[in-house]
């Protein structure tokens, strides 16, 4: 029971790792894109911890999720702004 | 047919990777059965890095691996990381600067997240320092110290309390590059007592790193927010702004 538990949840981070990747580079919606990045970035955090690389899970958090994040929603504003015009494909 | 070949790209650099990573000495961390059936194997002809840092580490001036590999056994590494992101954001600033941006007006932050911003803001500064300072012994470090600045410059520019000054001022471009220059600084400094490039004097290291770390912390933090910003005001203003 104790060797089966750490187990499950490494299959668990990773298997929700590539899930979250695939949705983050299919679906159409951006901004639902970078939300879902910022969330890859943090479990991937997560999964550094499991690696036993704390730095790296502190980086990745501070800025693979964080300020990545912030720029890409920046990023994400400033497309829309132009687009009112027309309307979206 | 494209996407069919895309596919088939990926995949193949997918299966390189893991063939890569499969390659690797196992003697980083991982405790599974075949890793340890492995490393039995194998090892004689594997360099063990982490072994050979830990018998050097009472030389590094530090007490954490991690920085001891970064700030002292590959600090050139990390000079040229920091080079980088300083080059990142001249262009970022020259870019910005040459498009004469529109004047942004940042929306009047609610109640909410004025008081979020009140609290969370010198709580993240005292984590950046505590983060810079713990980098001695334990994960942490001017990257991460600095990357929570950054957070928090951020916080304050989205909640409109740091102005987007066009001109950058002089205390930012000197803030910008005071890490860079502290590193070369010290990295060169260290030659003229018959040491080689960046090879600080055993006694002096520690000190030398902590000025290292500091001055990078605060590089790095104005970097990553500038990249944010793009044209932003510089420190002293922004202490008047949040008053």
């Amino acid at each position: 029971m104790n060797d089966i538990l750490p187990w499950l949840y490494d299959s668990l981070i990773a298997l929700t790792l590539l899930w979250i990747a695939w949705q983050t580079l299919s679906t159409r919606d951006l901004f639902k894109a970078v939300l879902l990045f910022i969330v890859f970035g943090l479990l991937m955090a997560l999964a550094w911890v499991r690696l036993q690389a704390p730095d790296l899970a502190l980086a990745e958090a501070a800025i693979g999720a964080g300020l990545t994040g912030a720029l890409l929603l920046d990023a994400v504003g400033h497309l829309r702004v132009p687009r009112r015009p027309g309307p979206r494909k | 047919m494209t996407r069919t070949l895309i596919a088939l790209l990926c995949l193949g650099l997918a299966g390189m990777l893991g063939w890569a990573l499969w390659q690797l000495p196992g003697d980083v961390g991982l405790k599974s059965d075949l890793q340890s059936e492995l490393q039995g194997q194998v090892q004689a002809d594997i360099v063990g890095l982490p072994a050979l840092v830990a018998a050097h580490l009472d030389q590094s001036g530090v007490r954490h691996p991690v920085t001891a590999v970064l700030l002292n056994f590959r600090a050139y590494d990390t000079l040229l990381e920091i080079g980088v992101l300083l080059l990142a954001v001249l262009g970022v600033l020259a870019v910005r600067h040459a498009a004469a941006p529109e004047p942004v007006h940042p929306q009047r932050a609610g109640a909410v997240l004025a008081a979020l911003v009140h609290l969370a803001v010198p709580l993240m500064v005292l984590v950046a320092g505590y983060l810079l300072w713990a980098g001695a012994h334990q994960p942490g470090g001017a990257f991460q110290a600095g990357a929570v600045l950054a957070g928090a410059g951020v916080l304050l520019r989205l909640s409109g309390r740091l102005p987007a000054l066009l001109p950058p001022g002089f205390w930012l471009r000197a803030g910008l590059l005071l890490g860079f220059a502290v590193f070369l600084v010290i990295a060169l400094g260290v030659t003229r007592g018959g040491h080689e490039l960046l090879a600080y004097p055993v006694q002096q290291a520690g000190g030398l790193i902590l000025a290292i770390e500091a001055s990078l912390t605060l590089s790095i933090g104005l970097i990553l927010v500038s990249l944010f910003v793009g044209a932003p005001s510089p420190p002293e203003h922004g202490g008047e702004a949040s008053e």
